[in-house]
């Protein structure tokens, strides 16, 4: 393990007043965007502005505070790429229902009001993220059962042809959104402690360090459990996040190449097996490859969803259409899924990428803290946050835009979606719990008895 | 750790570099074909909402776009709309037909002749506007021709054309019956879908622009064509005896079917003046002519007319006035006198007229004058273009010595106008049918010296008028006089 700048003497700053000046960049973006929506579609500034944009306002004064006085040291960046993200989304969703005459955007804010209750639980609660190893097994089942949830009968929905969503008194939840967080902090619980056993052993064929065989129970059993939701949930998108960032941990926890040799082995070979066995990943694919023989009448329209897509993002062209001068809601579920397509059409190209830019912001910055962590388990967590984030929003991005076969998933903090938002304020919570740690300076234990140690000498045992 | 750190940050990056790079394909370099494709409702949607260019006839629009309030920007207007309502057509979001359909790049704005125009929005940012379109409609000729069709009683089905017969500009064109395109323009589809349905199942055809659409027998109009081929064979002019006689008994033939005669109207008994077998329209007359030139020359003639092909290109669906191939005499002997499979559109037989009066150089219809940019500049206008040479000069001027005689003392008498000496030409068709009345022609130009204006008008059906009254003269003969007038009076 490489050592990190406070060893040598580098310090920090807190830079709690960077990350203010960028909250209100964020703000100006969300709010903005909010205002340009009423613009846009009805000629005049929404007559809630003054209230939205204060109860927003609110919302991220309220985190930043918390997170002040609870994690002052954390990275600046996290919580306002964040917001503006949330508030492009809100905007987008309230655009989306003035014409549909839906409320999404309203119980969007709800759930962002509490996605940032529990971001601020969880700051408070989770002093120290090393804490959260300790229950390393029992969020890992706790983690299986939730994925297991939809499945039980009289409390699982299929929605859609995927059997991801539980109903309980009218409420419908994802739990493999929660899922998702719990799985990281187990699999950093559980490769820290057997990283050495599944780096050291095992041996070399073609510059690849292939693992031991009987390493290979854990990747295998996430493989099976991936499948297992490919095949009885249907959800590609939740199969593919899930295998994926077990291997991207498992090779930063051991430093081998050779697991992501092996895992993308077992990923392409069960998605082949996939392909073959089941008629809904056919489909997928085959309307990936050809999507324009299931569009438009005398076909199944299959493909009128992610076609309709295309038609936006080509129409939004370079600079976009303005809010409220596109179609986006010619996309069936624009506000969710396909939210990217509804940017692309309306802020263009360039609100495309500035989005893509702003979450490869937010990922490099979860990288950067799992690089200056201290320790190992801090470390594995922050990058598999950080990778729960890339994966879906490469997954859905790529999905929309026709660069991947599509699969279901939302876009982190855009999409509307109350466990997915909940889920993702709590990564971000963590991800600032996580660099927090990292960039406070190192309490001085030591200073007096430097001399000591200093003067004890080490003596190497000479095997006679 | 740290080293797959590094590595996962970097893939990470290329992660996202690809869905920037694809993004960029798709926004960038695949926008074009995407937003052509016929599929795409939002292209549709926003030619639906854009402010279209107006169809003008003289300063006045027929077709014209207004801000609209609800969900689009702008309304299709149809001021006038069932006098106009066969030529604009109508813009929906469905379809668009007529000049709606011919003009749409221009009226849209896409025209490359608005090149300059779409440059000059981009740079000032505002919203395209389409160019509009000027017709070589004369708004008097056009009224005349439709209050005078209208004239004839409720349930009227017929069509009238003019034409300048110098230039081929199309001065009148109506069709009755008519509808209103601003019904099937409406933003509110659900009517719409309604209406267009209404509109197709009706047994009358509305939605029919029979001036091109329509192909029926010409009847005794069609004598102008015979008496054409007679006079180019070289054996007559209009001084010359032709054969007469109360009946003729086709070759080839034996009783009633095969007896042709002249309903009572005096033919002589052997020969007699051309001039008085085209006032009297004699039948016996024209079937033998057509016989003695025979079905070659015959089919010549009528082609060089402009039978048996399509030149509008100002309105889509042109029908084909036919006149039938490899006839044998008996047939030849019919359609010379615009029967048996000989079948004209009113447009046809106005081109007929317009071609003799300007001496026999027939000239290619067209309906648009010019086109304007939005801000109403003219850009260069329709030259006018020659079709064929019809019939020579001499040929032209003794048809209409004919022609004129039939208006001061033949059947064509109701087209006379004080002080101008018309040229004219009546028909009645059997329809074939007997519970179908018969079809009533007229077609004219004047003044005969120098042509300003050559009119058909054709009667399908006048449930106003009995059985026995319907005939080219008596129907056709007021409104092609008024219209006449309407251009003369200018």
């Amino acid at each position: 393990m490489t050592q990190t700048g406070s060893i040598m003497g580098f310090v920090h700053r807190r830079r709690r007043g960077a990350e203010l000046f960028l909250l209100v960049l964020a703000l100006a973006v969300g709010i903005g965007a909010y205002a340009a929506v009423g613009l846009g579609v009805e000629g005049t500034v929404p007559a809630g502005i003054i209230g939205y944009g204060s109860w927003l306002a609110g919302l991220v004064i309220v985190a930043h505070v918390v997170v002040r006085f609870t994690a002052p040291y954390a990275d600046p960046v996290l919580l306002p790429a964040v917001a503006a993200l949330n508030g492009l989304g809100l905007a987008v969703i309230y655009r989306l229902d003035l014409v549909r005459d839906a409320t999404f955007s309203s119980q969007q804010l709800t759930w962002m009001t509490l996605g940032v209750v529990l971001f601020v639980v969880t700051l408070i609660v989770v002093r120290d993220h090393r804490v959260l190893q300790r229950f390393t097994y029992t969020l890992g089942l706790a983690a299986i059962l939730l994925l297991l949830l939809p499945l039980v009968p009289g409390l699982g929905a299929t929605i859609n042809g995927a059997r991801i969503w539980i109903r309980l008194a009218g409420f419908s939840f994802q739990p493999g959104e929660v899922a998702k967080v719990l799985l990281v902090i187990a699999f950093a619980g559980y490769l820290v402690l057997h990283r050495d056993a599944l780096a050291l052993a095992g041996r070399r064929v073609l510059f690849v360090d292939l693992p031991r065989g009987r390493d290979l129970g854990p990747i295998l059993a996430m493989w099976l459990v991936s499948l297992g939701i490919l095949v009885f949930q249907r959800d590609l998108g939740s199969s593919l996040l899930f295998f994926g960032l077990f291997l991207v941990m498992l090779y930063v926890a051991t430093e081998r190449p050779g697991w992501l040799v092996v895992g993308g082995t077992m990923f392409f070979g069960g998605a082949f097996i996939a392909y073959q066995l089941f008629g809904h990943v056919r489909d997928r694919v085959d309307i990936w490859l050809n999507p324009f023989a299931h569009y438009g009448e005398g076909t199944d329209d299959r493909a009128f969803q992610p076609v309709e897509a295309m038609f936006g993002l080509a129409w939004g062209g370079l600079l976009g259409r303005g809010f409220g001068n596109g179609s986006p809601d010619r996309v069936p579920y624009a506000e969710s899924d396909f939210i990217v397509a509804s940017i692309g059409e309306e802020l263009g190209l360039t609100g495309v990428i500035a989005v893509v830019l702003v979450y490869g912001l937010l990922v490099e910055r979860a990288l950067r803290a799992a690089l200056v962590c201290r320790d190992g388990f801090g470390k594995l967590m922050a990058v598999g946050l950080a990778g729960v984030l890339a994966l879906q929003v490469f997954v859905v991005i790529g999905g929309v835009t026709r660069l991947i076969p599509l699969t279901g998933l939302t876009t982190p903090f855009l999409s509307y979606g109350g466990s997915s938002l909940i889920a993702n304020w709590v990564i971000v919570a963590l991800l600032l719990r996580i660099s927090d740690q990292a960039r406070r300076p190192v309490p001085t234990l030591s200073g007096e008895d430097d001399s000591d140690s200093e003067s004890t000498q080490v003596v190497k045992a000479v095997p006679r | 750790m740290n080293k797959p750190i590094r590595t996962i940050a970097i893939f990470c990056l290329l992660l996202f570099l690809g869905l920037m790079l694809n993004a960029t394909y798709l926004q960038y370099y695949r926008a074009g074909d995407l937003n052509e494709d016929p599929r795409n409702r939002r292209v549709l949607a926003e030619a639906f909402s854009s402010e279209r260019g107006a169809i003008l006839v003289g300063r006045t629009p027929v077709a014209e776009s207004v801000p609209s309030d609800d969900q689009y920007d702008f309304q299709r207007k149809y001021p006038q709309p069932f006098k106009y309502a066969h030529l604009t057509g109508w813009f929906s979001y469905f379809s668009q037909t007529q000049l709606e359909l011919t003009q749409n790049s221009v009226l849209s704005g896409d025209d490359s002749r608005l090149f300059v125009t779409r440059l000059v929005d981009l740079f000032s940012n505002s919203s395209a506007k389409g160019g509009s379109v000027q017709l070589t409609i004369d708004p008097a000729a056009q009224s005349a021709a439709y209050d005078g069709l209208r004239a004839l009683g409720e349930g009227v089905e017929g069509s009238v054309v003019a034409i300048e017969p110098s230039s081929g500009r199309i001065l009148a064109m109506v069709s009755l019956p008519t509808y209103d395109p601003n019904e099937l323009a409406s933003h509110d589809f659900g009517a719409v879908a309604e209406r267009a349905e209404q509109l197709e199942a009706r047994d009358d055809e509305p939605l029919l622009n029979r001036a091109i659409q329509t192909r029926l027998p010409p009847g005794s109009t069609y004598k102008i064509v015979t008496a054409a081929a007679a006079i180019e064979s070289g054996n007559y002019d209009a001084s010359s005896q032709v054969p007469g006689g109360a009946t003729y008994q086709l070759p080839e033939t034996s009783g009633e079917s095969g007896l042709i005669d002249n309903e009572g109207r005096d033919c002589g008994s052997t020969r007699i003046p051309f001039t008085q077998a085209m006032g009297n329209s004699c039948n016996t007359t024209f079937a033998r002519l057509a016989i003695e030139v025979g079905a070659d020359a015959m089919l010549e003639q009528a082609e060089k007319f402009g039978f048996n092909s399509d030149y509008l290109e100002d309105l889509p669906n042109q029908a084909e006035s036919n006149f039938p191939v490899d006839m044998n005499p008996p047939e030849t002997g019919q359609s010379g006198i615009g029967q048996f499979e000989v079948a004209a559109t009113p447009l046809q037989m106005a081109m007929v007229s317009a071609g003799i009066a300007n001496g026999g150089t027939v000239m290619k219809p067209y309906m648009v004058e010019a086109v304007l940019t939005p801000e109403l500049d003219v850009l260069p206008r329709t030259e006018p273009e020659e079709l064929s040479e019809a019939v020579s000069a001499q040929t032209a001027s003794d048809l209409t010595e004919l022609m004129t005689y039939t208006v001061s003392s033949g059947t064509a008498s109701p087209a006379a106008i004080p002080n101008v000496e018309v040229a004219g030409k009546t028909g009645t068709a059997q329809s074939g049918q007997d519970d179908v009345p018969p079809y009533a022609w007229f077609t004219s130009f004047a003044p005969a010296d120098d042509p300003d204006v050559a009119v058909a008008v054709m009667i399908q059906s006048a449930p106003g008028t009995e059985r026995g009254e319907i005939a080219g003269g008596a129907l056709g003969g007021p409104i092609a006089k008024a219209v006449m007038e309407a251009v003369i009076d200018r």
